[in-house]
């Protein structure tokens, strides 16, 4: 072909298509060579730097030292130096005196959010609104104490309480009739409600006793609330007769809370009683 | 080869060699030194590009105890005169935004690229780099023999001096930039203290650079090949649109002036091809082409024109601002009767509308709600409804404030933590609140509530308002 080239002294590979479009040998222009030849001294000055080479069993390691989980920890040192502050105020405090400096408050409330959302959020809810079997936290209707000492308390002790099964000693039709008296918010005015021992743990007034953890029956609130197709009525029968936490009735209710003592901080728990307590329901 | 002998093909292809001439691409081989001459349009250039002596000086005018325009982006607060703008105000800007991409939009339906002619920056420190050019180099034929002469001394002296005022130029034009954003005065010392801060000596080493390069080199090939604006713009002309054009019906054919020879027994048009249109073009094209890429429509070349048709004693305008219509005899559309016209002039209308209706709306103090969701509500053991709100209490004036709170809506309403609330100046301060109603007198699942905070400062009463909802069970 490029014995009889048409366009001679033009630089052209030879290569031409339909007579006049044909392919030049024009180098690239200068800045594109730059470009290229400063891309591969990048490639490797990055790898003389960075880790990158894949030698052996693990990468080159680069003389900067740089590592993906180092460079985490630094942002995470930086958070902990930004906090450090303040959690140095925090840590002479209880948690009542957080509670009573709003700043600190805020801050507890700000910082703490993501170990509620850790340990506790899977059952009592993101927000505290508890959940099927699982109790609310933002209410003002607590079954053992709603003061910030006594969250605090439940967070580390864990916390079970106990209902014997009555389902032996009351027959269907009086458990009816105590559970309408329970869901109208008057359970004296049963007086199996007496007789059968409830006053006991719930109190000649029906409001529960926080020193047993028993459920003030009065309020409307419920520990238990009704599952799928259930109705109020339904559910509190169900706890009368088979209890709670009573192993001698398999089809007793459960409810356990664990204890975080062993798994969180002294400090950690403290924050968390603050942060349930600014729930709404604090006492 | 004489022209009969050759093959069709052949003379096919050198058909398209002659007419690519005309479409001479400047990519920007040779440098364009263009002639600098005065004129109406040079004036009126100079004029527009003066606006920009506010880009360098407007920082360092105060306002009270602060800069008069000040883009405080570590604070998020944009000061402008007396006005503070938060980010929450950042809607108007978007309308801003609007309102000057549709006058450049109008600009250019009615009179072309004059926002590239007169006022870009990019043209504007060009024209001052091209100055200087001239200053030093001396006119176009020197300069272009200048950068062909061998380095010697003098050639260095030169070279020297004018890179060097080019670099002060282009860092002043960088610390003026960072000035809107920085006090400009703290900038000054700040520079030389070695304390203003990475982003700051960032900032002014890429607008250097970027003057220098492109003022110094790109010149006009940033508008042939980088700019955006120049390729949209082009698409928004349209035969009414008055640009710079070659009157060819007066100019044709053109030809040189004969010695001796009388206006009467001329033959030839108007134009006598001195080719003064092209020498003083800035980016270096042929307006007898007609409009064209290249074309930043800045009129020098109708200067250019003017001043020989003067000598000449022939009509002034063969290169005039002329519409396609009015060329080809016909006559302009009124402008009133484009429909282009009204179009953009209503949505510039509109976005200015929102603007002024955005500024004369600036609450001192606003207030957001957010009701909680997880849970939507709570009962209580007496009975009532419990609601949580976080409300967010913006503060833009340039002192704490001590604010009330209160809400109206269901019948009993308790509001709960809603005391003691100072509204932190320039920012917006949270709070958690509770809202509590008997279950009794909730008629529906939700019901309206209306939050209103009011603030005292300097005798003024500030107030604000925003409504939401309380949320009850179902049964």
């Amino acid at each position: 072909m490029a014995d009889n080239n048409p366009f001679p002294g033009e630089n052209n590979t030879g290569h031409i298509w339909d007579d006049n479009i044909r392919e030049l040998a024009n180098p690239p222009p200068r800045w594109w060579m730059i470009a290229f030849w400063a891309s591969i001294a990048w490639f490797f000055g990055y790898g003389v730097l960075y880790p990158m080479y894949p030698i052996g069993q693990k990468p080159t390691e680069g003389v900067m030292g740089w590592t993906q989980i180092k460079e985490y920890q630094e942002g995470v040192d930086e958070v902990v130096a930004v906090r450090a502050e303040l959690e140095n105020q925090l840590k002479d405090m209880s948690a009542k005196d957080i509670l009573a400096n709003p700043g600190l408050a805020d801050y507890t409330v700000a910082s703490v959010k993501v170990l509620f959302g850790d340990n506790c959020a899977p059952c009592h809810g993101g927000g505290g609104q508890g959940g099927p079997g699982f109790p609310v936290l933002a209410d003002d209707d607590w079954l053992f104490g709603g003061t910030v000492e006594t969250i605090e308390q439940t967070i580390t002790m864990g916390r079970k309480g106990i209902m014997t099964a009555h389902g032996k000693i009351l027959s269907g039709a009086e458990a009816d009739k105590l559970v309408d008296a329970i869901v109208a918010g008057d359970p004296m005015s049963d007086p199996n409600f007496l007789q059968k021992g409830c006053v006991a743990c719930h109190g000649m007034d029906g409001k529960g006793m926080q020193m047993l953890g028993s459920a003030n029956l009065t309020d409307g609130i419920y520990r238990f609330v009704p599952g799928e197709g259930e109705s109020i009525k339904d559910s509190v029968k169900q706890t009368i007769l088979h209890g709670v936490n009573d192993v001698t009735d398999p089809q007793t209710r459960e409810a356990v809370m664990p204890s975080f003592g062993d798994r969180l901080s002294k400090d950690e728990i403290k924050k968390l009683a603050v942060y349930v307590y600014k729930f709404g329901g604090g006492q | 080869m004489s022209a009969e002998q050759k093959s069709p093909q052949q003379s096919a292809v050198d058909e398209l060699y002659d007419e690519a001439e005309h479409w001479n691409l400047n990519t920007g081989e040779e440098t364009i030194h263009a002639k600098r001459m005065g004129g109406l349009w040079r004036n009126i250039k100079w004029l527009s590009a003066s606006v920009w002596i506010l880009f360098f000086i407007a920082p360092y005018l105060r306002w009270g105890d602060r800069q008069a325009i000040l883009f405080d982006i570590p604070n998020r607060q944009f000061h402008i005169l007396n006005t503070t703008i938060l980010p929450q105000d950042f809607w108007m800007l978007s309308l801003l935004l609007l309102f000057f991409a549709l006058l450049l939009a109008v600009s250019t339906a009615l009179a072309g690229r004059i926002y590239c002619g007169y006022f870009c920056f990019q043209t504007v420190w060009t024209d001052v780099f091209t100055w200087l050019d001239e200053k030093l180099e001396g006119t176009a034929p020197k300069r272009r023999k200048l950068d062909k002469a061998k380095l010697d001394f003098a050639k260095f002296r030169i070279k020297f001096t004018k890179h060097l005022i080019w670099l002060l130029i282009s860092v002043l034009t960088g610390i003026s930039f960072v000035a809107w954003f920085y006090d400009a005065y703290d900038l000054w010392s700040d520079i030389f203290s070695l304390q203003a801060g990475s982003t700051a000596y960032g900032t002014i080493a890429l607008f250097t650079a970027g003057t220098y390069v492109l003022a110094g080199y790109m010149r006009e090939q940033a508008c042939f090949w980088l700019c955006p604006y120049a390729r949209i713009q082009g698409v928004m002309v349209d035969n009414t649109t008055l640009v710079p054009t070659y009157d060819f019906k007066r100019g044709e054919p053109r030809g040189r002036i004969v010695k001796g020879q009388s206006e009467d027994e001329r033959t030839t048009g108007d134009c006598v091809d001195c080719k003064q249109c092209i020498a003083v073009c800035p980016t270096g094209v042929d307006i007898r082409h007609g409009q064209q890429e290249g074309c930043i429509t800045c009129g020098l070349c109708i200067d250019a024109c003017d001043l020989v048709m003067e000598k000449l004693d022939r009509p002034k305008g063969l290169i005039r601002y002329e519409s396609l219509d009015v060329l080809e005899g016909g006559e302009n559309r009124p402008l009133l009767k484009r429909p282009r016209v009204w179009v953009y002039g209503l949505i510039m209308s509109a976005a200015l509308a929102g603007i002024g209706y955005g500024l004369s709306t600036l609450d001192a103090l606003e207030l957001k709600v957010i009701h909680a969701r997880q849970p939507l509500f709570v009962l209580l053991s007496n009975g009532s409804i419990q609601n949580k709100y976080t409300l967010k209490v913006l503060n833009k004036m340039t002192k704490d404030v001590p604010v009330t709170i209160t809400a109206t809506g269901p019948e009993g309403l308790i509001l709960v933590d809603a005391d003691g609330i100072t509204a932190k100046h320039g920012k917006v301060t949270p709070r958690t609140v509770f809202v509590r109603v008997p279950k009794s007198n909730l008629k529906g699942e939700n019901t309206p509530i209306i939050f209103q905070v009011e603030g005292e400062e300097s005798g003024e009463v500030f107030v604000g308002t925003r409504k939401s909802v309380f949320i009850g069970p179902k049964y």
